[in-house]
């Protein structure tokens, strides 16, 4: 490896999972991880800049391949938002469940570039510590998953307004009761606070942990020939296997936000 | 497994993207398509629209080859029924004439051997003249008994 002179399984692992840091300010909080973002802007433009080249020349009559194939993922989006929420779609939702399905795809897609030839390509850019796939950073699902949160709180407030978002947090789901309030306020506090964890860090563990096997495969890959073919192979059937679970959590991911901002649409 | 202060460069540009989606890739391509559906619904209806008159025409075509055919079964019928009627009225017209010949031919014949009678007679009576006068030769004077002897052959 490109790493250094000694190496081993955990210089290995460590050197995969160091985030190129940047520091912006006093403290650690105050640390930018700068693979992280130039990725996910990366990909966040060529996503969204070929979907707006696309649409920019979309016609109503018999359209061309690309366009078909946006189309298709976009009626595709449409279909299980409409299914879900029931409103007016098109205002903000359904573009926004688009633009959470492709970009975390896209980020996600990210781990099915080969770990060690890309460490390769980086180092010889000057760049030791870069990370490929922003969502194996808990810091990019997070934030997604937190955007998404405070868009519910949002909206709670726009639909139900202030004084009925919060006559639902004490009310529901047990009862007007005022015996009840703390109960309800306590389930539903415990509901917000879970919401955005649970909806990033399944986002998170899944391509982390697909990261981690990649990894684990590349080790044993440098055991010898056996490890070699092996590892091939099993590389191989893990990429195929990879390829369900990076779509299968963008869309889970598309649809968990989807869900919540219906459920702030929702009055109960 | 640090929260960082990449969490808002990323909340950042993800509201940017979110943005850039609403404004820009979503509205155009849902156009496009909400016109196209229009384009096909119309097309389907106008299909419809297209069988349904292609229906009620050849309702209509059959009712007139229907009522066409009724008719010229009428005026078959009507002609057979005047074609009846014209050779009736030939064959009357022509027993009529029959009679009539017939009619006729008798009464010339009733003529004819009137005729042939007068001239019989005329025969038998200038045969009696001539008998009487051969045997009368001396008494009777033509010229005097001239109007006894026309009455007589009147008479005969």
């Amino acid at each position: 490896m490109a790493s250094g002179a000694e190496l081993t399984p955990t210089s290995y692992m460590t050197h995969h999972l160091t985030n190129m840091t940047s520091s912006v300010g006093e403290g650690a909080f105050w640390t930018l991880h700068v693979d992280t973002l130039v990725m996910s802007l990366l990909l966040g433009i060529l996503s969204f800049g070929f979907l707006w080249s696309v649409v920019r020349g979309a016609t109503s009559g018999v359209p061309g391949k690309r366009q078909a194939f946006v189309e298709l993922a976009v009626e595709f989006i449409d279909d299980q938002v409409k299914s879900t929420f029931h409103g007016d779609r098109h205002a903000f939702v359904a573009p926004a469940a688009l633009t959470v399905f492709v970009w975390v795809l896209m980020m996600n897609a990210m781990d099915l570039l080969p770990i060690d030839i890309m460490a390769l390509l980086y180092e010889l850019l000057g760049l030791h510590n870069w990370r490929s796939v922003p969502t194996t950073d808990i810091n990019a699902t997070f934030a997604l998953a937190l955007s998404v949160w405070l868009l519910m709180i949002f909206f709670n407030i726009k639909v139900k307004g202030l004084g009925g978002w919060i006559h639902e947090l004490v009310c529901t789901p047990f009862g007007k009761n005022p015996l009840l309030w703390p109960v309800n306020l306590l389930f539903n506090l415990v509901e917000y606070v879970s919401k955005p964890l649970s909806h990033s860090l399944r986002l998170y563990g899944n391509i982390y942990a697909g990261e981690i096997i990649f990894l684990l495969i590349g080790m044993w890959a440098a055991t010898g020939l056996a490890g070699t073919v092996f590892g091939t192979m099993l590389g191989a059937g893990w990429a195929i296997f990879h390829i369900l679970i990076i779509t299968l959590q963008a869309f889970i991911f598309m649809m968990l936000t989807v869900v919540y901002l219906s459920m702030a649409h929702e009055s109960h | 497994m640090n929260i960082n202060f990449t969490l808002f460069s990323q909340a950042a540009a993800f509201a940017i993207f979110i943005w850039f989606t609403v404004k820009f890739v979503w509205p155009p391509l849902m156009r496009a398509i909400e016109d196209r559906q229009k384009t096909i619904a119309d097309g389907l209806a106008a299909g419809e629209r297209g069988k349904h008159e292609l229906e009620l025409a050849s309702h209509r075509s059959a009712d007139a080859l229907k009522e066409a055919k009724q008719r010229a079964a009428d005026i078959i019928a009507q002609a057979e029924k005047r074609a009846s009627q014209i050779i009736e009225e030939a064959k009357g017209t022509a027993k009529d004439e029959s009679d009539r010949i017939l009619v006729g031919a008798k009464a010339e014949v009733e003529q004819e051997v009137f005729r042939a009678k007068e001239t019989l007679r005329q025969h038998v009576a200038d045969l009696a003249v001539a008998g009487a006068a051969k045997i009368l030769r001396r008494e009777v004077d033509a010229k005097t008994h001239a109007d006894l002897l026309t009455s007589i052959k009147a008479e005969l």
